[in-house]
């Protein structure tokens, strides 16, 4: 160790999943998280939060704070409260149904008018495995990403194919180094509920 | 979506999403309807066009007031007490990891005309310019007993029963003027009317003590107020989210065609509800009093709230981003006190610049916005002015037998304690067993657990 060791450089981003029911967001993100994959996974309860760090390079560690929709998309009853502040975006569709693309770029237009103007969007078609059942040309889905200032990834959370990519391309976009330097410099006015002062005296108003 | 549930929840006020989310923890199968296409029924935060629409629908909100985005009007101001319930079930729910809070920076009171800070405590007490030099010296006598009174130990009781001497009897003792007691019984027990001066004095100890925690909870001695940055409509989505996550269906803008019933007289039980997404059947409803307007009845209290947009600090406050300031009844010739809750940009409900102070109190005349007078002395030159008036409601029966059980309207009061009052009788009603808070896993926690 010596005195020039940099300080760690950390980086947190809230990543939002959007994209109709059963597309595979979920499945995306346990990819992502747990590297597993589960056939039978259900709509998605109680898996409440989820995070995951990559490196980057030059010591950088960009930590993405992962919500899912928790099923709130199913009658489009997502709150502003999901959108806000939301710094990235993985807009998912499902390679073997046409109408899915079409109801991503629904939920594109929707966080154009509710999210933060600088949001990263990817645009991401999940179900590659079944290249077979293929409704969604890979060349019509990439136009429109290009057309919309969009990433484009197409990947299957099934075997992994492609996953890593999409959070390693979203965290290049990313203002990483704002970031660094803000939260530095960020005084912290907020109060953790979860953590009442132990300053038990009764205080002087000095 | 012809579907059985255990609950179905209609309105998403802050009611409702609290019984919604304990309820979906449990395991309960949830679906949670309203027919309006935001979330927070009457205890949501609107945008300016939205505020614009519903109070004002002749007027455009002026140019300088910014982007919509910006402002998160409440519709019912409240803040919470750091030591309240609300604040205990958000941190047990752990839906604190969706809300950010901020403490409220001051707690002023008016007396003679003119507004000063809340003593925090015995020593500000001392300081305090509310009182005279003698006064000041009885105030800390009686705050010094408040603070050492134990229940167990009579020699620090001064010889009073709290459950019979009256609030009087105990004032009287320590000799204290009258716009004292306003300031003892209004801006710290939080009493909103006179009655409790011939009530024993417990309650008034209980939320003395409850003030007095509140303002130690978070330190700096500031206030016992904490508020959600975004505004309180912050707080219905938060549980609406932990409901969701733990498999409740939500449906928005999603009007009502059918409520369905089985049996008849005296045996007739909530059965479902029809809307345009099919039928869905379950033996239990919660919802607000508007989705039963045939089973409730007015309290007979009606509450005129102001929203005054400003664009200066509050004068006298020390520039303050956020403050209560409480008008006792009696100062201004009134039965029901004048609260103003002030917020402002440093907690993103409106934009750069711009303070929201919101009046409010109960109705004695049928002039109201009359009775407002002198609040709007105290907050001076505001930019607009929107004003409602609510009719508040309560449900004609406890729900057990016809399986309908329907919340109470927001009060006038300035917190949520009510509020959260009635969310734990109505879960004691629902579930036929007191709440009894299950602390959940911090999302520190969950990653450590995921790690492993």
């Amino acid at each position: 160790m010596s005195i020039e060791d940099p300080i760690p450089r950390f980086a947190q981003f809230k990543l939002v999943l959007l994209g109709e029911s059963a597309v595979g967001k979920s499945s995306i993100v346990h990819r992502f998280v747990k590297d597993s994959f589960d056939d039978l996974r259900e709509s998605t309860i109680g898996a409440a939060f989820l995070t995951q760090t990559i490196k980057l390079a030059n010591d950088t560690t960009v930590k993405f704070e992962i919500w899912d929709t928790a099923g709130q998309e199913r009658y489009k009853s997502l709150a502003p409260m999901y959108y806000r502040n939301a710094n990235c975006a993985v807009v998912v569709y499902d390679i073997t149904q046409l109408a899915s693309l079409e109801r991503a770029k629904n939920w594109i237009k929707e966080l154009q008018r509710q999210a933060n103007a600088d949001i990263t969007i990817a645009l991401t078609g999940n179900k590659l495995d079944l290249e077979a059942e293929r409704e969604v040309s890979t060349g019509e889905a990439q136009q429109y990403a290009i057309d919309n200032g969009l990433l484009f990834c197409e990947v299957s959370a099934k075997t992994g194919d492609g996953i890593r990519d999409v959070f390693y391309r979203i965290a290049e976009q990313l203002p990483v180094e704002e970031q660094i330097r803000s939260t530095m410099s960020r005084s912290k006015p907020r109060i953790n509920l979860n953590k009442p002062s132990t300053n038990t005296d009764q205080g002087c108003a000095c | 979506m012809d579907e059985n549930y255990d609950v179905i929840v209609l309105g998403t006020g802050l009611t409702e999403c609290v019984l919604s989310g304990l309820l979906s923890v449990e395991g309960k199968k949830v679906l949670h309807i309203d027919r309006q296409d935001f979330y927070g029924g009457e205890s949501a935060s609107l945008n300016l066009t939205q505020v614009y629409n519903k109070f004002a629908p002749t007027r455009k909100p002026d140019q300088s007031l910014g982007k919509d985005r910006d402002w998160c009007v409440d519709l019912i101001p409240k803040f919470l007490m750091a030591s309240g319930e609300l604040t205990n079930i958000l941190v047990h729910t752990d839906v604190t990891r969706y809300v950010e809070f901020k403490q409220v920076t001051g707690s002023y009171v008016y007396r003679d005309g003119k507004i000063a800070k809340v003593p925090a405590n015995e020593m500000e007490a001392l300081k305090s310019p509310l009182m005279g030099i003698f006064e000041k010296r009885r105030m800390k006598k009686f705050l010094e007993f408040v603070a050492a009174y134990k229940e167990d130990e009579a020699s620090t009781h001064a010889g009073f029963d709290f459950d019979k001497n009256t609030a009087t009897e105990v004032f009287y003792k320590y000799g204290l003027e009258s716009g004292t007691k306003d300031f003892i019984g209004h801006a710290m027990a939080l009493w909103s009317k006179d009655d409790y001066l011939q009530e024993p004095f417990r309650q008034t100890y209980d939320r003395l003590t409850l003030y007095f925690d509140s303002m130690k909870k978070f330190g700096g001695g500031k206030s016992p107020y904490l508020y959600p940055l975004y505004g309180l409509g912050e707080l219905p989505q938060g549980f609406a989210r932990l409901s969701a996550i733990y498999g409740g269906t939500y449906m928005l803008d999603t009007p009502i065609d059918e409520i369905l019933y089985e049996g008849e007289g005296e045996d007739k039980k909530f059965a479902g509800v029809v809307t345009k997404e099919g039928t869905a059947r379950a033996p239990i409803v919660i919802a607000d009093p508007t989705y039963f307007p045939d089973r409730v009845s007015k309290t007979g209290e009606r509450v005129i709230r102001a929203m005054c947009i400003l664009d200066h600090p509050i004068a006298n406050t020390a520039e303050s981003d956020s403050l209560q300031i409480i008008i006792p009844q009696n100062q201004v010739g009134r039965k029901n006190d004048i609260y103003i809750a002030v917020v402002s940009s440093a907690h993103n409900v409106c934009a750069k610049g711009h303070y929201l102070a919101i009046i409010s109190t109960v109705c004695e005349t049928d002039r109201p916005h009359i009775e407002l007078d002198p609040a709007f002395k105290v907050i001076g030159q505001t930019k607009d002015v929107l004003m409602g008036i609510s009719e508040l409601y309560q449900p004609l029966d406890s729900g057990s037998k016809n399986g309908i059980y329907i919340s109470k309207s927001y009060d006038p009061s300035s917190h949520f304690e009510t509020t959260t009052d009635d969310i734990k009788d109505i879960y004691t009603r629902v579930t036929g067993k007191p709440l009894v808070l299950q602390k959940r896993a911090t999302a520190e926690e969950e990653e450590a657990l995921a790690a492993n």
